[in-house]
């Protein structure tokens, strides 16, 4: 039994047929649309490299089935910026090296987004409580607290 | 790490939804936010003939109040509960333990029904509905039926419930009690709890008029702690109270030792919780704790 999903990614609407049911989203994103940006660490939700956003909520693609985002609007780390045209909070992880191996960072950067919308006034503390189910395993969280930091303060600006 | 094939149903009804777990024959499982399900899956320690998704089902998600108490529809997402103000003033204690609730993508997909149905014994909403004294509806074959949260949880990872039957909503009575505290370690910032300690009071003359008290991490399932809440109606409220509290709360669980903590140290921060719950229980009207 397969099914047909139909489904925004990035801004880009993607009808695809023949889907398993058990293919998982993180699966879909990588291998049926070769979005590889989207990191798949441990599958089983505990890791969160695989964040992405769903109806703008931050998800984890191994713990969602490609089946149930039917009709969503989803956004990987592709859709956030380039690279001549970083986005914001992109912008800030270069700013306060904010990855090294870089492995963590598409998850971190899909939570960011998240906490960034959720709590524009995120207090450090909130901060590490929202990145708490995204492992980065160079353990380089202080500049990640500081990138979100910087990046909630320039949007604090411009908004 | 890929789930084992099964059959998918969305069904947009609870009737054909119920019917379809029925068809399955012992071997379908519901799946909702499927934030515990997932890793089964994943992992094939789980593997259903058919997986019933209830995400299509838009009436099974709903917070609204209903006389006394606040009804939660099973597909509420954890994070819906979490920024709710109709919660945040009715079941203040629930609202504070919500953000302990997993991490932030989790909580954009768990739901309360999904969370209760997989009775993790140190989970915060199975835990806030022996708190709450909630009553679980539950449809199956033979139709709807009520179950008191006291009876659902029969172990670790264990419900009552019957393989076809799908919790629909569940109902919380609101405490008109003053003051309350939640207190919790896990060993990662929303990680399950180590120990965990809940407690609203309502303050009379010279003592306590009513108590509630819930813990959870330190049994098989979340448990309620009557005996403690009627010997606090017993005394006057002094300075030891908060201690008195603990060792009450300290000598009504018999906690395991596993992987995470031995049970000594399980049962000591069980105990420190529960001075810091009373603590700030009692110091929120001032001047008790002279």
């Amino acid at each position: 039994m397969t099914v047909n999903v139909s489904v925004t990614v990035n801004g880009i609407r993607h009808d695809v047929s023949d889907v398993e049911p058990r293919l998982l989203l993180s699966d879909f994103l990588r291998e049926t649309l070769g979005l590889t940006g989207t990191h798949v660490g441990c599958e089983h939700g505990v890791c969160g490299a695989c964040t992405v956003l769903m109806d703008g909520h931050s998800v984890r693609s191994c713990l969602t089935l490609a089946v149930q985002v039917k009709g969503a609007e989803i956004i990987t780390v592709e859709g956030l910026g380039t690279p001549e045209a970083l986005n914001v909070l992109q912008a800030q992880f270069r700013e306060h090296h904010g990855l090294q191996c870089g492995f963590c960072t598409p998850g971190m950067l899909m939570t960011g987004e998240d906490l960034l919308r959720k709590y524009p006034h995120a207090t450090d503390q909130e901060i590490r409580e929202g990145l708490s189910g995204n492992l980065c395993r160079c353990t380089g969280y202080q500049n990640i607290v500081a990138a979100i930091r910087s990046a909630a303060a320039i949007r604090r600006e411009k908004a | 790490m890929k789930p084992a094939k099964f059959e998918y149903v969305a069904p947009t009804t609870l009737d054909a939804a119920v019917e379809a777990l029925a068809a399955a024959n012992g071997e379908g499982k519901v799946l909702a936010g499927g934030q515990s399900l997932l890793p089964l899956l994943n992992f094939r320690m789980a593997r259903p003939a058919v997986l019933v998704d209830l995400n299509g089902i838009k009436d099974l998600s709903f917070i609204e109040l209903r006389g006394d108490s606040v009804a939660i529809g099973a597909l509420t997402r954890h994070r819906e509960i979490e920024h709710s103000p109709l919660i945040a003033s009715r079941l203040p204690v629930m609202s504070a333990a919500m953000r302990h609730v997993a991490h932030l993508a989790i909580r954009n997909r768990g739901t309360i029904g999904g969370s209760l149905s997989h009775a993790d014994p140190a989970a915060e909403l199975p835990m806030m509905a022996m708190f709450y004294n909630a009553s679980l509806t539950v449809q199956g074959p033979a139709g709807r039926r009520t179950i008191a949260a006291k009876d659902f949880f029969v172990d670790a990872l264990t419900n009552c419930l019957e393989p076809e039957d799908i919790v629909v909503e569940i109902e919380f009575p609101i405490l008109q009690h003053d003051e309350w505290a939640f207190e919790e370690v896990a060993r990662r910032f929303g990680d399950f709890a180590l120990a965990s300690i809940a407690l609203s009071i309502r303050r009379g003359r010279s003592g306590i008029e009513d108590a509630r008290v819930a813990v959870m991490g330190v049994a098989d399932t979340p448990l309620r702690l009557a005996d403690v809440e009627e010997r606090l109606g017993e005394i006057e409220v002094d300075g030891r109270t908060p201690d008195r509290f603990s060792e009450w709360v300290m000598s009504s669980v018999t906690p395991n030792s596993d992987l995470h903590a031995s049970a000594e140290y399980r049962k000591h921060l069980l105990g420190e919780l529960a001075r810091r719950a009373m603590r700030t229980a009692l110091a929120a009207k001032g001047a008790i704790l002279r």
